[in-house]
């Protein structure tokens, strides 16, 4: 038919051709450093849904809040040690700066780590208790999701007079000021994207860590393999399931303040949801339940992403995480670094 | 025993008029009910089956409206389905070791074996469900290739599980007539506006499945959920739906798992009726006294190994199949 | 393991009491009292009772708002309710439905067919069954390759379909026209008259007591009809057995024989194509449509009004989707409830909150919903019931013996 040739050609004419790739050459290592920044912020987000994943076999849909909850929390650390909103950035000195954000963080991390184990108790410990099907506890995460959304837009400006939540981004607070450390090619890296990514790799590899060689970690591998003979080896599921959100809202938290300085102005009750899709389909990416695969993703997916904008215009950025997780869940769903544990095929 | 007449129009979906107003109040006031914790108030009532199908109070007549309706090539007595020197390696293990038997048409095979053994490798590789290694499986005459898990009902070959799976959510009608489904070819079009096709469909499950309940036993419950009927009762009702894809191969997977001595005497009279109907039946099972009383022959496993085959008093006295239940005392294998 | 426990007489629910003297009714009965009270609820928005009409808002509208959701919550319990497949993108068949209708009808689109071969009297017609096909086509690509997917991992990429069609309306400006969307939508134009110059189906029909939300209500009942026949053949037949096998079992479903992933695409082929006919419906009422209206929220809307009702049944879930719909714009623009002053207007923003909770409530303490799905599945199984329910009144006369059964 006529109509559908002259649409397909329109099609065309709208988006392929303004397929840049000289956008994309000219800018590849400025594009490669903002994306592994981004990525880097997706993979400690992506740990969380990961972990939870393996231990319970639950998209925690709801993690996204908890990291939406973590920016609000380390925001609110800032302003209880006296920052506000300004147009400067303050100038605090390197040193007291990076214990201040320091300070922020771990804010961050209390309030979405907390958040994340209440989530737990409430919302998923009562379905686990009655033995209910799967699709329930999907279900659950989105109206838990919901709900954390909703009380940060509505009921948390009345709890703080106005100056939390609510239908606006909140104003940022800068304690850093942009500048540039290393230059190369024609880019360079600044002191917030080094900050950004050392912090993650850090944090990163302390989960590793944990996971791999303390009796916790431990503990939490087992429960995710075996369920019944890890308690019959003394290990508590209910403690490991907590443990499991804890690490998972800790490092959401941490992702939170890192965000931030990337973005100061994405502190809204609508922050987490895009974004939290991002790491889910980077923790896939790399493999779910494997969480050298959602470092992997994380980094990988933040860097694709950049080379979309390039390509196809900013615009169609959030579509790039959308069609990567049906392409590798069609083509490769246990991931790239396969799946630990469980199957991705029906 | 109902006093009113059997009127062949009563319950048809256009006139229903053996229930008054004055009834539903009996109905619901008096009916036992059972509450289930999640909100399910489901009737305990038995239905009167010979009331709704008068030819149903035969056993002759149940046995023929049960009994396959299908061409299989080979005649009773010769093989239906021939295990070739069938290996079945998974990585370093072998499962399956030059397994080589045939189960003939018409009788009761009874594969039995310790735990481990390799019995349920075998029944996965009957099935088609896992390709051998080496060797091949001859099915009715054809070899089998790798086979999708839905199309083995259209191959002939129809099970049972070990843990019971009944669809819960369904009567015992319904679950038995999903079985009838496997063999019908209604799809959305047919359904939605009812086509001549989709009708006969209907009718044939009904009156098949009210037949096989029958069969089974069950008939009574046809119109209870499945989650409530009595452990042997679903277990029968497996059966039944088994039973219901008219296959050539019926296969029980440990079917008198958790049944006391009368209801396994129950059992194995239930098995010779579906074999003297016409079916050829494959009977994996653990209890040794089960098989030997049902069984026509019998094959044995040990370590993915045939270890023995022949009539169950033969089997039973083997010395090997002793060996690999019991153990062998130390110093006679020294 | 369940053991029989005959005489424990339990408390009926009012759903299933009302089940019990429903059922037991004759065809003509069930038809002498259903059609009246369908009456009853078609001329709700004329009669305007007091307390249930809405303050702030037109009240027809919010039934005609409401007959759209009932179609949306029919074809989301397809898929979710009866199959078992957790679609989080359904908002998207609802996008493609509206935005068809809107692409071919709008002047602001670039493949507006009204100056060609579609009339301007007859276009949203045309366009519906248009719509209802692309829809479909729709959900054909999007299940083909995910359907095969296990539950949680179909969830988000349908989840991801939905958004890509949002951004996809979003993004494509030169033709859907972006954030602006597409307006001046073709809408059926009839009865024509000096009082109401275009039709009864225009935004513009103000006139009572037919205006156009209770003319667009009224077309929604007749569709709502319509679709529950069809869902309900298919309920009663192999189709519908099929897909409450899969949705409790899918292996075992295949190991009978069942052609699951056949009959999984026919799910989401019919639940899309039910999506795409309350797009059309909504995109002929409101005779614009724009990206935003289609995003997450509002499909856990939909979401809701399915598990609110009772998953699994078609007519609970129409209750939750007037719940959904009704409840919010109860309280908009109400100051006041039984003599106690309120805010209507704060209570209705917290709908998404309320639901949320409600959600999860629900699912911890009553996942089936309200009213939980007693479905039939068989055509002629009238007739089995009816045998047990005369067993069951054997019951009564102390000479009968309920447990022998069979053979005489």
């Amino acid at each position: 038919m006529s109509v559908l040739a002259v649409a397909g050609g329109q099609l065309l004419a709208d988006s392929v051709i303004s397929f840049d790739l000289g956008a994309l050459a000219r800018n590849f290592w400025a594009l490669t450093i903002d994306g592994l920044t981004y990525g880097a912020i997706y993979a400690l987000v992506a740990v969380g849904y990961t972990l939870v994943y393996g231990v319970l076999r639950l998209i925690n849909f709801a993690h996204s809040e908890i990291f939406m909850l973590g920016m609000f929390g380390q925001y609110a650390t800032l302003m209880l040690l006296g920052f506000g909103p300004s147009g400067n950035a303050y100038s605090e000195g390197t040193m007291m700066t990076i214990v201040y954000l320091g300070i922020a963080m771990l804010g961050g991390m209390a309030v979405a780590g907390g958040a994340a184990v209440g989530l737990e108790r409430v919302a998923y410990r009562p379905l686990r208790k009655r033995g209910a099907p799967s699709l329930v506890f999907l279900i659950t995460a989105i109206g838990a999701s919901f709900v954390i959304q909703e009380f940060v837009h509505f009921v948390l400006p009345k709890l703080t007079g106005g100056t939390l939540g609510g239908v606006n981004a909140q104003q940022p607070i800068r304690l850093v000021q942009a500048s540039d450390v290393i230059s190369f090619a024609n880019t360079s890296i600044s002191n917030i994207e080094i900050v950004i990514v050392v912090s993650a790799l850090t944090l990163a590899f302390a989960a590793d860590v944990f996971i791999n060689r303390t009796k916790f970690g431990r503990g939490i591998r087992a429960v995710a393999q075996d369920p019944v003979t890890a308690t019959l080896m003394g290990v508590s599921r209910e403690r490991i399931i907590m443990l499991t959100f804890l690490i998972g809202g800790i490092l959401a938290g941490a992702a939170a303040l890192l965000y931030t300085l990337r973005v100061p102005s994405g502190i809204l009750y609508s922050g987490g949801f895009i974004l939290g899709i991002k790491a889910f389909c980077a923790a896939v990416l790399g493999g779910i339940g494997n969480l050298r695969g959602a470092l992997l993703g994380g980094l990988l997916l933040g860097v694709m992403e950049l080379y979309g904008q390039a390509l196809f215009g900013t615009e169609w950025r959030d579509v790039v995480a959308f069609v990567l997780l049906i392409l590798v869940l069609m083509f490769r769903p246990t991931g790239i670094l396969g799946e630990s544990l469980g199957r991705a095929r029906a | 025993m109902s006093t009113t007449p059997h009127d062949p129009a009563a319950g048809s979906e256009h006139g229903d008029q053996h229930l008054g107003t004055d009834e539903e109040l009996v109905t619901s006031d008096t009916m036992p009910e059972e509450f289930l914790p999640d909100g399910g108030v489901i009737e305990t009532v038995a239905v009167d089956v010979a009331d709704l199908h008068p030819e149903l109070a035969d056993a002759e007549q149940v046995a023929e409206l049960v009994a396959p309706d299908r061409t299989i090539r080979a005649k009773v007595g010769e093989p239906l389905l021939q295990m070739q020197q069938v290996t079945m390696k998974f990585g370093g293990l072998t499962a399956l070791d030059d397994v080589t038997f045939d189960i003939r048409r018409g009788e009761i095979l009874g594969l039995i074996g310790p735990n481990g053994a390799g019995k349920t490798t075998c029944f996965n590789t009957m099935t088609g469900v896992y390709r051998p290694t080496t060797g091949q499986v001859v099915f009715d005459g054809r070899p089998l290739g790798r086979t999708k898990r839905n199309e083995i009902t259209r191959l002939g070959i129809a099970r049972t599980f070990q843990n019971i799976r009944l669809f819960s959510d369904m009567t015992a009608l319904e679950n038995v007539v999903v079985g009838t489904d496997a063999r019908h070819r209604t799809s959305v079009p047919g359904a939605i506006f009812r086509s001549r096709r989709h009708r006969a469909e209907e009718r044939d499950a009904l009156d098949r499945g009210m037949a096989l309940l029958e069969f089974v036993g069950i008939g009574r419950r046809a119109t209870q959920q499945a989650r409530n009927l009595p452990y042997g009762d679903q277990r029968r009702l497996e059966i039944a739906r088994a039973l219901a894809t008219e296959p050539k191969l019926l296969c029980l997977d440990e079917p008198a798992a958790g049944f006391n001595p009368a209801e396994k005497e129950d059992l194995k009279g239930l098995i010779r009726k579906i074999r003297d109907d016409g079916y050829t039946v494959l009977l994996i099972e653990h209890d040794m006294r089960l098989v030997m009383g049902v069984t026509d022959r019998v094959v044995v496993l040990e370590f993915g190994r045939k270890i023995a085959e022949g009539l169950p008093a033969e089997v039973s006295a083997d010395p090997a199949v002793i060996a690999a239940y019991l153990g062998v005392p130390d110093d006679a294998t020294a | 393991m369940s053991t029989e426990t005959t005489s424990t007489v339990a408390h009926l629910g009012i759903g299933d009491r009302f089940r019990l003297w429903w059922d037991a009714l004759a065809r003509p009965t069930q038809w002498a009292v259903g059609v009246p009270f369908i009456v009853l609820i078609a001329l709700l928005p004329i009669i305007k009772p007091p307390v249930l009409t809405t303050v702030g808002t037109d009240f027809a509208g919010v039934l005609a708002q409401f007959g759209m959701y009932a179609l949306l919550a029919i074809g989301l319990n397809v898929v979710v309710g009866q199959a078992g497949l957790l679609d989080l993108g359904y908002v998207g068949f609802y996008a493609i439905g509206a935005y068809t209708v809107g692409l071919l009808t709008s002047p602001d689109s670039p493949w507006n067919q009204t100056d060609s071969w579609l009339s301007q009297k007859w276009a949203w017609l045309f366009a519906l069954p248009i719509a209802i096909a692309i829809t479909a086509i729709s959900g054909l690509i999007l299940g083909s390759p995910t359907l095969r997917l296990r539950g949680d991992y179909l969830a988000i990429v349908t989840l991801g379909f939905g958004e890509i069609v949002r951004l996809l309306a979003d993004n494509l400006t030169t033709i859907t026209g972006g954030g602006r969307g597409l307006s001046r939508i073709a809408y059926p134009i009839v009865g024509v008259s000096e009082s109401r110059p275009t039709g009864y189906f225009s935004a513009g029909n103000n006139q009572a007591p037919i205006t156009s939300g209770v003319a667009w209500f009224w077309l929604s009942i007749v569709l709502i009809i319509v679709v529950l026949l069809v869902v309900g053949n298919l309920q009663r037949s192999r189709v519908g057995r099929a897909w409450v096998a899969i949705r409790e079992d899918e292996d075992a479903a295949e190991i009978m024989g069942v052609p699951t992933f056949k009959f999984k695409l026919w799910a989401f082929l019919i639940g899309a194509s039910i999506g795409g006919l309350s797009g059309a419906l909504y995109a002929g009422q409101v005779q614009f449509v724009i990206p935003t209206t289609f995003n997450i929220i509002n499909s856990t809307l939909f979401l809701v009004a399915v598990v609110l009702g009772g998953q699994g049944n078609k007519l609970g879930v129409i209750l939750g989707a007037f719940v959904i719909v009704y409840l919010p714009n109860f309280f908009l623009g109400r100051t006041e409830l039984f003599g106690i002053p309120i805010n209507g207007n704060e209570i209705a923003n917290y709908k998404y909150l309320f639901f949320g909770l409600a959600l999860i409530v629900l699912l911890i303490f009553r996942p089936q919903g309200l009213f939980p799905a007693r479905q039939k599945l068989l055509a002629y199984g009238r007739e089995v019931y009816v045998a047990a329910r005369r067993a069951a009144l054997a019951l009564t006369r102390p000479t009968s013996d309920e447990t022998t059964g069979g053979s005489r």
